[in-house]
Order: structure tokens, then C-alpha cells, then sequence
């Protein structure tokens, strides 16, 4: 179809753009009410962009401001625990300490003043009937002439065994912490390798001194402490001292003669038998009297003669049961301390 | 009280104050091993020689060969070993 150039101003095109509600203005008008509208709107793109700035430019500064003001409180105060606030904090403690100090040796003293004249045989402690009781019948009742051993291993051998059994979940507790532990492979992880190494290095190997003396010195000791462990029932000493006393022989002879000699004799299997062993036999031992009664003069263990070695009934297997326990956990805090390991 | 226990009462004061006072550790340990030795005499004199035996075999013989060995753990005891050297 052909359009005449001037259509657009044509009567029949005007006649049209009224029937289709078409706006009715020339079309140059348009254009140039376009381009108006086109500057008015880039104008006022402008202009709030510009508003926008100058609000942004103001937050900028207003948060600006406040970031600074933080950061000059936050220098102010950077410092402080380490220097003005350690300071003041180790004065109170100071302070404090000795108030505290005081406070509790006022408090013992004024206790003090009022206790019984010492070594007087008229003092509550000495008139009391238990420790009549245990002292004028517990040699008939336990056979045990040692009246201390008496009382521990049989009027109060549930508490002992409470005590055996704290030692070896003590030692259970170092052997969790302390034990150098094989990898998946079998073989030490190269940290451990080298604190096993450095260990080794600072044994004395070949101390000629300490290895004649405790040549000399093991054997006694260790024979002391079974002595101990034996008499405990007829001389002072019983299943504690005599088992520390033997670890202590033990310990003393590892330090002389290194771990391989002391791992021909003690390993890591010894000491779970040996205290595993001497704990159950002790649990036992005791749970036959609590099953009986729990009247000892009624369990049909004979109590010998008070003064012989065999006497006292269980007392003298608790003993050896006991120094067991004590000696094996002794010489194994020491050797997991220095080795991680038994 | 006479005047050995007197004498034997101050020594054990006077070690234990040092004991925790003293700035080296390893002489603070071997002042803890005096105190049990001490303490062990007096238990005797209190006429308790079952504690007297634990105390000298426990406080003064094991405990503070632990304590040595933990502080050779923690290389406390490296500086003494440097200036002997």
C-alpha cells in the first residue's frame, strides 16, 4: 500500500485518530513533548541520585565517625587487662590472699585454745568406748596384736578396700593420661618416637655410683618392705607402708639399671594381674565375712595364737593383698611418668 | 614438750613456708622431701610408727621422685642442667 508522505496530516487520518482515541496532537508536538519529558525525567534522575549522594555522603561520615570513635576506645582501652587492670587485679589478689590468710589462722588459733592438754589421759579422746573397745578387746577379737592393723583390716576393712581401689583407679586414671599409645600401623607416631628417645637419652645407663649403691641397697629394702607387709599384724607397718616401701626398692633399682632390665620381670600384663588379682581376692575375702554376718568373731577362720606370723585370721592375706596393690600402682605411676607405658 | 620436738616443730614450719615461698622448683621439692622426713620423725614421737613408715616411704621417697620426673617432663629442670654445663 502506498501512504501519501503528508499521511499523517491527512483529514481522514485526523478523523481516524479521533475514532481510535488516539491522542490528537501533531506529531512533531509529540516528538518534542517526548524529548521534553525524556530530559525532565533524566533531570530528576539526576537530581535524586544527587539527593541520594549527598544522603549516602552524610551516613558515610555519620558511621565514619562512630567506627572512629570506637576504635579511639577500643586503643584507650586495648591495654588495659595487661597493664592497669593485671595491676590492680594482682594487688586485690595479693590483699585478698593475706585477708584470707589471717582470717583462717585467727580462726584455728581461737580453736586451738580451747582443745584438751595434750598427752592428759583424761581427755574425751582417751575415755571414749569405741577406743576402749578396740583397745582392751581387739586382740581377742582380731588375733592382730598391731591394734592400728587390727582395726584397718578388720573392723574397718570395707574402708581399706575403698582405699585399695582408689589407688588403682588412680594408676587407671595416669594410664589414660600418660600412656603412649601404638598407631594403626604398630608403631610409635615420630612425636612419640622422639620423646621415648629423649627419655632414653637422660637415663643413666652406666652410673657406676648409682648402680653399686642400689646393687647394695634394692635387696634390703626390698626384703624390709616384704618384712613390713608380714609383721603387719604383729609390728607397726602393715599393706600400705610395706607396698610403697617396695616401690620405691623397684623404682630405685628401674633408675639404676634402665627398663630392660625392670621389663624382664614387670610388664604391663604383671601389673593388671597382680592388682586385678590381689583387689578381686580382697573383695572377696571380705564379702565372705559380710555374707556370714558381718560379725568376724563368727567367720570360722581360726585366729591362732596373737604374736605368731600365721594369726589374725584374713589379716594377714588383706595385708599381703594390699601391699600387692600398693607396690604394683607405685612402680607403675613411675615407669608411665617416665615411659608412658610399662 | 621438750626441746628436740621444739626444734623439730620450727624446722617444720619453717619448711613449709619455704617450700611454697622458694622461686625454684626444684629446690622447693627437695624442701618438701625435708618436711616428710621431718614430719615422719615427729609421728614417731606422737607414738604412731605405722604412719611414720608411710610418711618416709610415700611423702618423702615417692612423691617427690614423681615430682622430679614431672618437672623433667615440662623441661623445668633444662636451666639447672645449662649452667651446670
Amino acid at each position: 500500500m502506498r501512504i501519501r508522505p503528508d499521511y499523517e496530516n491527512t483529514a481522514w487520518r485526523k478523523f481516524e485518530r479521533f475514532v481510535n482515541g488516539e491522542p490528537s496532537y501533531e506529531i512533531d508536538e509529540r516528538d518534542k513533548l517526548e524529548t521534553e519529558m525524556e530530559i525532565a525525567s533524566t533531570e530528576d534522575r539526576e537530581r535524586n541520585e544527587k539527593i541520594e549522594e549527598v544522603l549516602m555522603d552524610a551516613e558515610d561520615i555519620k558511621s565514619e565517625r562512630h567506627r572512629k570513635e570506637i576504635a579511639a576506645l577500643y586503643h584507650k582501652y586495648q591495654n588495659w587487662p595487661e597493664t592497669k587492670g593485671l595491676k590492680i587485679f594482682q594487688r586485690g589478689y595479693r590483699i585478698l590472699a593475706v585477708v584470707f590468710c589471717m582470717a583462717i589462722i585467727s580462726v584455728l588459733l581461737y580453736t586451738v585454745v580451747y582443745l584438751p592438754e595434750f598427752g592428759n589421759p583424761n581427755n574425751p579422746a582417751n575415755s571414749n568406748e569405741v577406743v576402749t573397745t578396740y583397745i582392751e578387746e581387739g586382740m581377742e577379737a582380731t588375733g592382730a596384736v598391731n591394734i592400728v592393723t587390727g582395726v584397718i583390716l578388720d573392723y574397718r576393712a570395707f574402708d581399706t578396700l575403698g582405699e585399695s581401689h582408689v589407688l588403682f583407679i588412680a594408676a587407671c586414671c595416669v594410664l589414660i593420661l600418660l600412656r603412649i599409645d601404638k598407631g594403626k600401623s604398630g608403631k610409635l607416631s615420630k612425636a612419640n618416637q622422639d620423646e621415648q628417645d629423649s627419655d632414653s637419652k637422660y637415663e643413666p645407663k652406666n652410673d657406676k655410683i648409682l648402680q653399686k649403691v642400689s646393687f647394695l641397697l634394692v635387696p634390703p629394702i626390698i626384703i624390709y618392705g616384704i618384712y613390713v607387709i608380714l609383721n603387719g599384724h604383729l609390728s607397726p607397718g602393715g599393706g600400705f607402708s610395706g607396698g610403697a616401701i617396695i616401690g620405691a626398692g623397684l623404682i630405685l633399682y628401674l633408675n639404676a639399671f634402665g627398663f630392660e632390665k625392670t621389663e624382664k620381670f614387670f610388664t604391663y600384663k604383671t601389673f593388671s594381674a597382680v592388682s586385678f588379682g590381689s583387689l578381686i581376692f580382697y573383695a572377696c575375702a571380705k564379702s565372705y565375712s559380710f555374707f556370714t554376718g558381718a560379725n568376724h568373731l563368727n567367720s570360722h577362720i581360726p585366729l591362732g595364737t596373737p604374736g605368731d606370723i600365721i594369726s589374725a585370721g584374713l589379716i594377714l592375706p588383706l595385708n599381703i593383698a594390699v601391699g600387692l596393690v600398693v607396690a604394683c600402682t607405685m612402680y607403675g605411676f613411675y615407669a608411665l611418668f617416665r615411659k608412658g607405658g610399662m | 614438750m621438750g626441746f628436740f620436738e621444739l626444734i623439730l616443730l620450727t624446722f617444720l614450719v619453717v619448711c613449709a613456708v619455704a617450700a611454697s615461698l622458694n622461686k625454684n622448683l626444684l629446690t622447693s621439692i627437695v624442701i618438701f622431701m625435708s618436711y616428710s622426713v621431718i614430719m615422719s620423725i615427729i609421728w614417731i614421737i606422737l607414738e604412731s610408727p605405722d604412719l611414720a613408715i608411710t610418711e618416709a616411704a610415700v611423702g618423702a621417697g615417692v612423691t617427690s621422685v614423681l615430682f622430679f620426673v614431672a618437672l623433667k617432663k615440662i623441661h623445668a629442670m633444662k636451666e639447672e642442667n645449662d649452667d651446670e654445663n
